[in-house]
Protein backbone atom coordinates (compact mmCIF):
# COMPACT_ATOMS: atom_id res chain seq x y z
CA UNK A 1 0.00 0.00 0.00
CA UNK A 2 3.02 2.33 -0.22
CA UNK A 3 2.11 3.73 -3.64
CA UNK A 4 -1.42 4.79 -2.69
CA UNK A 5 -0.58 8.12 -1.09
CA UNK A 6 -2.69 10.42 -3.24
CA UNK A 7 -5.88 8.38 -3.18
CA UNK A 8 -9.08 10.27 -2.18
CA UNK A 9 -10.81 8.95 0.94
CA UNK A 10 -14.09 8.10 -0.78
CA UNK A 11 -12.27 6.12 -3.51
CA UNK A 12 -10.34 4.09 -0.93
CA UNK A 13 -13.50 3.28 1.03
CA UNK A 14 -15.50 2.41 -2.10
CA UNK A 15 -12.70 0.17 -3.37
CA UNK A 16 -12.55 -1.58 0.00
CA UNK A 17 -16.32 -2.15 -0.07
CA UNK A 18 -16.33 -3.44 -3.67
CA UNK A 19 -13.42 -5.82 -3.08
CA UNK A 20 -14.97 -7.19 0.11
CA UNK A 21 -18.39 -7.69 -1.51
CA UNK A 22 -16.83 -9.47 -4.48
CA UNK A 23 -14.68 -11.73 -2.31
CA UNK A 24 -17.69 -12.59 -0.13
CA UNK A 25 -19.79 -13.49 -3.18
CA UNK A 26 -16.99 -15.69 -4.51
CA UNK A 27 -16.58 -17.39 -1.15
CA UNK A 28 -20.32 -18.10 -0.90
CA UNK A 29 -20.28 -19.53 -4.41
CA UNK A 30 -17.35 -21.82 -3.64
CA UNK A 31 -18.99 -22.79 -0.36
CA UNK A 32 -21.89 -23.98 -2.49
CA UNK A 33 -19.51 -26.51 -4.04
CA UNK A 34 -19.21 -28.06 -0.59
CA UNK A 35 -22.78 -27.73 0.63
CA UNK A 36 -24.89 -28.67 -2.37
CA UNK A 37 -25.73 -32.33 -2.63
CA UNK A 38 -25.68 -33.38 -6.29
CA UNK A 39 -23.52 -32.49 -9.27
CA UNK A 40 -26.33 -30.71 -11.12
CA UNK A 41 -27.01 -28.52 -8.08
CA UNK A 42 -23.30 -27.80 -7.63
CA UNK A 43 -22.98 -26.47 -11.18
CA UNK A 44 -25.00 -23.40 -10.13
CA UNK A 45 -22.61 -22.41 -7.36
CA UNK A 46 -19.53 -21.07 -9.25
CA UNK A 47 -21.66 -18.64 -11.29
CA UNK A 48 -21.80 -16.42 -8.19
CA UNK A 49 -18.07 -15.93 -8.39
CA UNK A 50 -18.06 -15.32 -12.14
CA UNK A 51 -20.87 -12.74 -12.08
CA UNK A 52 -21.19 -10.65 -8.93
CA UNK A 53 -17.81 -11.61 -7.46
CA UNK A 54 -15.84 -10.89 -10.59
CA UNK A 55 -17.75 -7.73 -11.54
CA UNK A 56 -17.39 -6.25 -8.07
CA UNK A 57 -13.66 -6.96 -7.65
CA UNK A 58 -12.87 -5.73 -11.17
CA UNK A 59 -14.91 -2.55 -10.62
CA UNK A 60 -12.93 -1.96 -7.42
CA UNK A 61 -9.67 -2.49 -9.29
CA UNK A 62 -10.69 -0.14 -12.14
CA UNK A 63 -11.71 2.56 -9.65
CA UNK A 64 -8.50 2.19 -7.63
CA UNK A 65 -6.12 2.43 -10.58
CA UNK A 66 -8.10 5.22 -12.28
CA UNK A 67 -7.81 7.32 -9.13
CA UNK A 68 -4.22 6.33 -8.47
CA UNK A 69 -2.92 7.15 -11.94
CA UNK A 70 -5.34 10.08 -12.52
CA UNK A 71 -6.44 8.68 -15.90
CA UNK A 72 -9.16 6.18 -16.84
CA UNK A 73 -7.84 2.63 -16.43
CA UNK A 74 -10.62 0.44 -17.76
CA UNK A 75 -8.84 -2.57 -19.21
CA UNK A 76 -10.48 -4.67 -16.47
CA UNK A 77 -13.52 -4.63 -18.77
CA UNK A 78 -11.62 -7.10 -20.99
CA UNK A 79 -11.42 -9.71 -18.23
CA UNK A 80 -15.10 -9.18 -17.44
CA UNK A 81 -16.11 -9.63 -21.09
CA UNK A 82 -13.89 -12.67 -21.71
CA UNK A 83 -14.82 -14.52 -18.52
CA UNK A 84 -18.46 -13.45 -18.75
CA UNK A 85 -18.79 -14.90 -22.25
CA UNK A 86 -16.69 -18.02 -21.76
CA UNK A 87 -17.92 -19.32 -18.38
CA UNK A 88 -21.46 -20.10 -19.64
CA UNK A 89 -19.95 -22.06 -22.53
CA UNK A 90 -17.79 -24.23 -20.26
CA UNK A 91 -20.63 -24.82 -17.79
CA UNK A 92 -23.05 -25.78 -20.57
CA UNK A 93 -20.57 -28.22 -22.08
CA UNK A 94 -19.77 -29.69 -18.65
CA UNK A 95 -23.45 -30.24 -17.83
CA UNK A 96 -24.06 -31.84 -21.20
CA UNK A 97 -21.07 -34.14 -20.69
CA UNK A 98 -22.36 -35.11 -17.24
CA UNK A 99 -25.85 -35.71 -18.63
CA UNK A 100 -24.42 -37.83 -21.42
CA UNK A 101 -22.47 -39.97 -18.94
CA UNK A 102 -25.46 -40.34 -16.61
CA UNK A 103 -27.70 -41.39 -19.48
CA UNK A 104 -25.20 -43.98 -20.66
CA UNK A 105 -25.10 -45.42 -17.15
CA UNK A 106 -28.91 -45.46 -17.07
CA UNK A 107 -29.25 -43.12 -14.11
CA UNK A 108 -32.83 -42.54 -12.94
CA UNK A 109 -32.18 -38.98 -11.81
CA UNK A 110 -31.84 -37.42 -15.26
CA UNK A 111 -34.53 -37.03 -17.92
CA UNK A 112 -34.60 -39.82 -20.47
CA UNK A 113 -32.68 -39.47 -23.70
CA UNK A 114 -35.63 -39.14 -26.08
CA UNK A 115 -34.20 -37.75 -29.30
CA UNK A 116 -31.26 -36.33 -27.42
CA UNK A 117 -28.89 -37.47 -30.12
CA UNK A 118 -30.61 -35.35 -32.77
CA UNK A 119 -30.25 -32.19 -30.76
CA UNK A 120 -26.46 -32.18 -30.84
CA UNK A 121 -25.78 -30.13 -33.95
CA UNK A 122 -23.88 -32.24 -36.43
CA UNK A 123 -22.72 -29.47 -38.74
CA UNK B 1 -7.54 5.07 11.40
CA UNK B 2 -7.41 6.57 7.96
CA UNK B 3 -9.03 5.33 4.78
CA UNK B 4 -5.86 3.78 3.39
CA UNK B 5 -5.47 1.57 6.44
CA UNK B 6 -9.10 0.47 6.05
CA UNK B 7 -8.45 -0.32 2.39
CA UNK B 8 -5.37 -2.36 3.16
CA UNK B 9 -7.20 -4.36 5.86
CA UNK B 10 -10.16 -4.87 3.51
CA UNK B 11 -7.84 -6.26 0.84
CA UNK B 12 -6.23 -8.64 3.34
CA UNK B 13 -9.72 -9.77 4.39
CA UNK B 14 -10.75 -10.25 0.77
CA UNK B 15 -7.61 -12.27 0.09
CA UNK B 16 -8.33 -14.53 3.06
CA UNK B 17 -11.88 -15.05 1.77
CA UNK B 18 -10.63 -15.84 -1.73
CA UNK B 19 -8.07 -18.27 -0.30
CA UNK B 20 -10.85 -20.04 1.62
CA UNK B 21 -12.86 -20.15 -1.61
CA UNK B 22 -9.87 -21.76 -3.31
CA UNK B 23 -9.73 -24.33 -0.51
CA UNK B 24 -13.38 -25.23 -1.16
CA UNK B 25 -12.62 -25.64 -4.86
CA UNK B 26 -9.57 -27.79 -4.09
CA UNK B 27 -11.67 -29.99 -1.81
CA UNK B 28 -14.12 -30.58 -4.67
CA UNK B 29 -11.17 -31.21 -7.00
CA UNK B 30 -9.67 -33.84 -4.70
CA UNK B 31 -12.80 -35.44 -3.26
CA UNK B 32 -14.79 -35.80 -6.47
CA UNK B 33 -16.85 -38.00 -6.30
CA UNK B 34 -17.07 -38.08 -10.09
CA UNK B 35 -14.92 -36.70 -12.88
CA UNK B 36 -17.37 -33.88 -13.67
CA UNK B 37 -17.18 -32.68 -10.05
CA UNK B 38 -13.40 -32.51 -10.26
CA UNK B 39 -13.54 -30.48 -13.48
CA UNK B 40 -16.06 -28.11 -11.89
CA UNK B 41 -13.68 -27.67 -8.95
CA UNK B 42 -10.80 -26.93 -11.30
CA UNK B 43 -12.84 -24.34 -13.20
CA UNK B 44 -13.79 -22.60 -9.95
CA UNK B 45 -10.15 -22.73 -8.85
CA UNK B 46 -9.08 -20.90 -12.02
CA UNK B 47 -11.63 -18.11 -11.51
CA UNK B 48 -10.75 -17.72 -7.81
CA UNK B 49 -7.02 -17.59 -8.60
CA UNK B 50 -7.68 -14.92 -11.19
CA UNK B 51 -9.60 -12.79 -8.71
CA UNK B 52 -6.86 -13.29 -6.11
CA UNK B 53 -4.30 -11.98 -8.61
CA UNK B 54 -6.43 -8.88 -9.22
CA UNK B 55 -6.56 -8.17 -5.48
CA UNK B 56 -2.76 -8.65 -5.29
CA UNK B 57 -2.49 -6.02 -8.01
CA UNK B 58 -4.56 -3.56 -5.96
CA UNK B 59 -2.52 -4.27 -2.84
CA UNK B 60 0.83 -3.69 -4.51
CA UNK B 61 -0.48 -0.84 -6.65
CA UNK B 62 0.76 -2.28 -9.93
CA UNK B 63 -1.19 -3.10 -13.09
CA UNK B 64 1.34 -5.79 -13.99
CA UNK B 65 -0.90 -8.47 -12.53
CA UNK B 66 -3.63 -7.65 -15.00
CA UNK B 67 -2.02 -9.51 -17.90
CA UNK B 68 -1.44 -12.57 -15.72
CA UNK B 69 -5.09 -12.52 -14.63
CA UNK B 70 -6.22 -12.23 -18.25
CA UNK B 71 -4.06 -15.19 -19.29
CA UNK B 72 -5.32 -17.32 -16.38
CA UNK B 73 -8.91 -16.50 -17.31
CA UNK B 74 -8.40 -17.56 -20.93
CA UNK B 75 -6.37 -20.68 -20.08
CA UNK B 76 -9.06 -21.74 -17.62
CA UNK B 77 -11.64 -21.55 -20.37
CA UNK B 78 -9.61 -23.60 -22.84
CA UNK B 79 -8.58 -26.28 -20.34
CA UNK B 80 -12.07 -26.76 -18.92
CA UNK B 81 -13.49 -26.95 -22.42
CA UNK B 82 -10.94 -29.63 -23.41
CA UNK B 83 -11.62 -31.65 -20.24
CA UNK B 84 -15.40 -31.47 -20.71
CA UNK B 85 -15.02 -32.57 -24.33
CA UNK B 86 -12.85 -35.44 -23.16
CA UNK B 87 -15.61 -36.55 -20.74
CA UNK B 88 -18.16 -36.53 -23.51
CA UNK B 89 -16.22 -38.27 -26.27
CA UNK B 90 -13.13 -39.80 -24.71
CA UNK B 91 -10.99 -37.79 -27.15
CA UNK B 92 -10.13 -34.12 -27.39
CA UNK B 93 -9.21 -33.88 -31.07
CA UNK B 94 -11.34 -36.01 -33.34
CA UNK C 1 -19.96 -2.63 -47.54
CA UNK C 2 -19.25 -6.28 -48.16
CA UNK C 3 -15.92 -5.51 -49.86
CA UNK C 4 -13.57 -3.90 -47.38
CA UNK C 5 -15.59 -4.18 -44.18
CA UNK C 6 -17.71 -7.34 -44.20
CA UNK C 7 -18.38 -7.19 -40.45
CA UNK C 8 -18.19 -3.56 -39.27
CA UNK C 9 -19.30 -4.30 -35.70
CA UNK C 10 -16.74 -7.08 -35.29
CA UNK C 11 -13.96 -4.85 -36.65
CA UNK C 12 -14.95 -2.05 -34.28
CA UNK C 13 -14.98 -4.46 -31.31
CA UNK C 14 -11.52 -5.77 -32.24
CA UNK C 15 -10.15 -2.24 -32.55
CA UNK C 16 -11.50 -1.36 -29.09
CA UNK C 17 -10.01 -4.60 -27.74
CA UNK C 18 -6.60 -3.67 -29.17
CA UNK C 19 -6.70 -0.16 -27.72
CA UNK C 20 -7.78 -1.45 -24.29
CA UNK C 21 -5.04 -4.08 -24.24
CA UNK C 22 -2.38 -1.50 -25.07
CA UNK C 23 -3.97 1.18 -22.88
CA UNK C 24 -3.27 3.86 -25.43
CA UNK C 25 -5.16 5.89 -28.03
CA UNK C 26 -2.11 7.11 -29.94
CA UNK C 27 -2.28 7.36 -33.73
CA UNK C 28 0.12 4.45 -34.22
CA UNK C 29 -1.98 2.06 -32.13
CA UNK C 30 -5.18 3.17 -33.86
CA UNK C 31 -3.67 2.47 -37.30
CA UNK C 32 -2.18 -0.88 -36.27
CA UNK C 33 -5.40 -1.91 -34.52
CA UNK C 34 -7.52 -0.92 -37.53
CA UNK C 35 -5.35 -2.96 -39.89
CA UNK C 36 -5.57 -6.00 -37.60
CA UNK C 37 -9.34 -5.56 -37.18
CA UNK C 38 -9.93 -5.41 -40.95
CA UNK C 39 -7.68 -8.43 -41.56
CA UNK C 40 -9.52 -10.40 -38.87
CA UNK C 41 -12.89 -9.52 -40.36
CA UNK C 42 -11.67 -10.81 -43.75
CA UNK C 43 -10.69 -14.07 -42.07
CA UNK C 44 -14.17 -14.17 -40.55
CA UNK C 45 -15.73 -13.55 -43.98
CA UNK C 46 -13.84 -16.55 -45.35
CA UNK C 47 -15.71 -18.72 -42.84
CA UNK C 48 -19.03 -17.31 -44.12
CA UNK C 49 -21.10 -17.41 -40.96
CA UNK C 50 -24.77 -16.50 -41.14
CA UNK C 51 -25.03 -12.77 -40.59
CA UNK C 52 -27.09 -11.69 -37.58
CA UNK C 53 -29.59 -8.91 -38.13
CA UNK C 54 -30.20 -6.77 -35.09
CA UNK C 55 -33.54 -5.17 -35.80
CA UNK C 56 -34.02 -3.01 -32.72
CA UNK C 57 -30.93 -1.77 -30.85
CA UNK C 58 -33.17 -0.10 -28.25
CA UNK C 59 -34.70 -3.44 -27.30
CA UNK C 60 -31.19 -4.91 -27.06
CA UNK C 61 -30.19 -2.23 -24.56
CA UNK C 62 -33.36 -2.82 -22.54
CA UNK C 63 -32.61 -6.57 -22.53
CA UNK C 64 -29.04 -5.95 -21.33
CA UNK C 65 -30.25 -3.80 -18.43
CA UNK C 66 -32.90 -6.34 -17.47
CA UNK C 67 -30.36 -9.18 -17.54
CA UNK C 68 -27.95 -7.27 -15.28
CA UNK C 69 -30.71 -6.66 -12.72
CA UNK C 70 -31.83 -10.30 -12.90
CA UNK C 71 -28.24 -11.54 -12.42
CA UNK C 72 -27.84 -9.37 -9.33
CA UNK C 73 -31.18 -10.54 -7.93
CA UNK C 74 -30.54 -14.23 -8.50
CA UNK C 75 -27.03 -13.85 -7.02
CA UNK C 76 -28.72 -12.84 -3.78
CA UNK C 77 -31.30 -15.63 -4.07
CA UNK C 78 -28.72 -18.38 -4.71
CA UNK C 79 -26.45 -16.99 -1.97
CA UNK C 80 -29.35 -17.17 0.47
CA UNK C 81 -30.06 -20.78 -0.51
CA UNK C 82 -26.41 -21.80 -0.04
CA UNK C 83 -25.93 -20.05 3.30
CA UNK C 84 -29.32 -20.31 4.99
CA UNK C 85 -30.95 -23.48 3.73
CA UNK C 86 -30.52 -26.51 5.94
CA UNK C 87 -30.51 -28.91 3.02
CA UNK C 88 -29.43 -26.78 0.05
CA UNK C 89 -30.25 -28.00 -3.41
CA UNK C 90 -33.09 -30.25 -2.33
CA UNK C 91 -35.49 -28.41 -4.66
CA UNK C 92 -33.22 -28.64 -7.70
CA UNK C 93 -34.64 -30.27 -10.79
CA UNK C 94 -34.88 -30.41 -14.57
CA UNK C 95 -37.47 -28.43 -16.48
CA UNK C 96 -38.62 -28.55 -20.11
CA UNK C 97 -39.79 -25.36 -21.80
CA UNK C 98 -41.30 -25.10 -25.29
CA UNK C 99 -39.68 -22.23 -27.20
CA UNK C 100 -40.99 -20.21 -30.14
CA UNK C 101 -37.64 -18.59 -30.84
CA UNK C 102 -35.96 -20.20 -33.86
CA UNK C 103 -33.19 -17.77 -34.83
CA UNK C 104 -29.76 -19.27 -34.09
CA UNK C 105 -28.24 -16.06 -32.82
CA UNK C 106 -31.24 -15.44 -30.60
CA UNK C 107 -30.90 -18.94 -29.14
CA UNK C 108 -27.18 -18.38 -28.56
CA UNK C 109 -27.86 -15.15 -26.68
CA UNK C 110 -30.62 -16.83 -24.68
CA UNK C 111 -28.29 -19.68 -23.69
CA UNK C 112 -25.64 -17.21 -22.46
CA UNK C 113 -28.26 -15.25 -20.49
CA UNK C 114 -29.77 -18.34 -18.86
CA UNK C 115 -26.46 -19.95 -17.97
CA UNK C 116 -24.77 -16.83 -16.65
CA UNK C 117 -27.72 -16.16 -14.36
CA UNK C 118 -27.00 -18.05 -11.12
CA UNK C 119 -29.60 -20.67 -10.35
CA UNK C 120 -30.50 -21.65 -13.91
CA UNK C 121 -28.45 -23.54 -16.48
CA UNK C 122 -29.15 -24.37 -20.11
CA UNK C 123 -28.74 -28.10 -20.68
CA UNK C 124 -30.06 -29.05 -24.08
CA UNK C 125 -32.05 -27.61 -26.97
CA UNK C 126 -34.01 -29.95 -29.19
CA UNK C 127 -34.10 -28.26 -32.59
CA UNK C 128 -36.62 -30.72 -34.03
CA UNK C 129 -39.24 -30.19 -31.33
CA UNK C 130 -38.23 -26.69 -30.30
CA UNK C 131 -38.00 -27.57 -26.62
CA UNK C 132 -35.38 -26.49 -24.15
CA UNK C 133 -34.14 -28.55 -21.21
CA UNK C 134 -33.09 -26.48 -18.21
CA UNK C 135 -31.76 -27.28 -14.78
CA UNK C 136 -33.01 -25.01 -12.00
CA UNK C 137 -31.64 -24.84 -8.46
CA UNK C 138 -34.85 -23.65 -6.82
CA UNK C 139 -37.60 -25.48 -8.70
CA UNK C 140 -40.62 -24.86 -6.48
CA UNK C 141 -43.09 -23.69 -9.10
CA UNK C 142 -42.43 -24.64 -12.73
CA UNK C 143 -44.89 -22.14 -14.19
CA UNK C 144 -43.04 -19.16 -12.70
CA UNK C 145 -39.82 -20.16 -14.46
CA UNK C 146 -41.62 -20.81 -17.75
CA UNK C 147 -43.35 -17.42 -17.53
CA UNK C 148 -40.08 -15.65 -16.68
CA UNK C 149 -38.13 -17.09 -19.57
CA UNK C 150 -40.90 -16.83 -22.15
CA UNK C 151 -42.11 -13.36 -21.27
CA UNK C 152 -39.02 -11.59 -20.01
CA UNK C 153 -36.38 -12.86 -22.42
CA UNK C 154 -37.85 -14.76 -25.34
CA UNK C 155 -40.27 -12.04 -26.46
CA UNK C 156 -37.55 -9.37 -26.45
CA UNK C 157 -35.12 -11.67 -28.26
CA UNK C 158 -37.72 -12.38 -30.95
CA UNK C 159 -38.24 -8.64 -31.35
CA UNK C 160 -34.51 -8.13 -31.74
CA UNK C 161 -33.54 -10.99 -34.02
CA UNK C 162 -36.60 -12.13 -36.00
Amino acid sequence: MNAAGNLPTWAALLTALLVLVGAAATLIGSLGLLRLGTFYARVHAPTLGTTLGMASILAGSALFFSMLEARPVVHEILIAVFVGLTTPVTLMLLVRAALYRDRIEGSKEVPAADAAEHSIPQD
Amino acid sequence: MNALAILSWAIIGAQIMLALAMCCAVYRLVAGPRAQDRILGLDTLYVNAMLLLVTFGIRIGSTLFFEAALVIGLLGFVSTLALAKFLMRGEVIE
Amino acid sequence: MSGILPYPLLSLALLILWLLLNQSVSAGHIILGSVLAVLASWAMAALRPEKPRIRRPGAALRLAGMVLIDILRSNLAVGRIIVRSRQPGVNAGFLTIPLDLRDRHGLAVLSIIITSTPGTIWVNYDAAKGTLLLHVLDLVDETIWIQTIKHRYERLLMEIFE
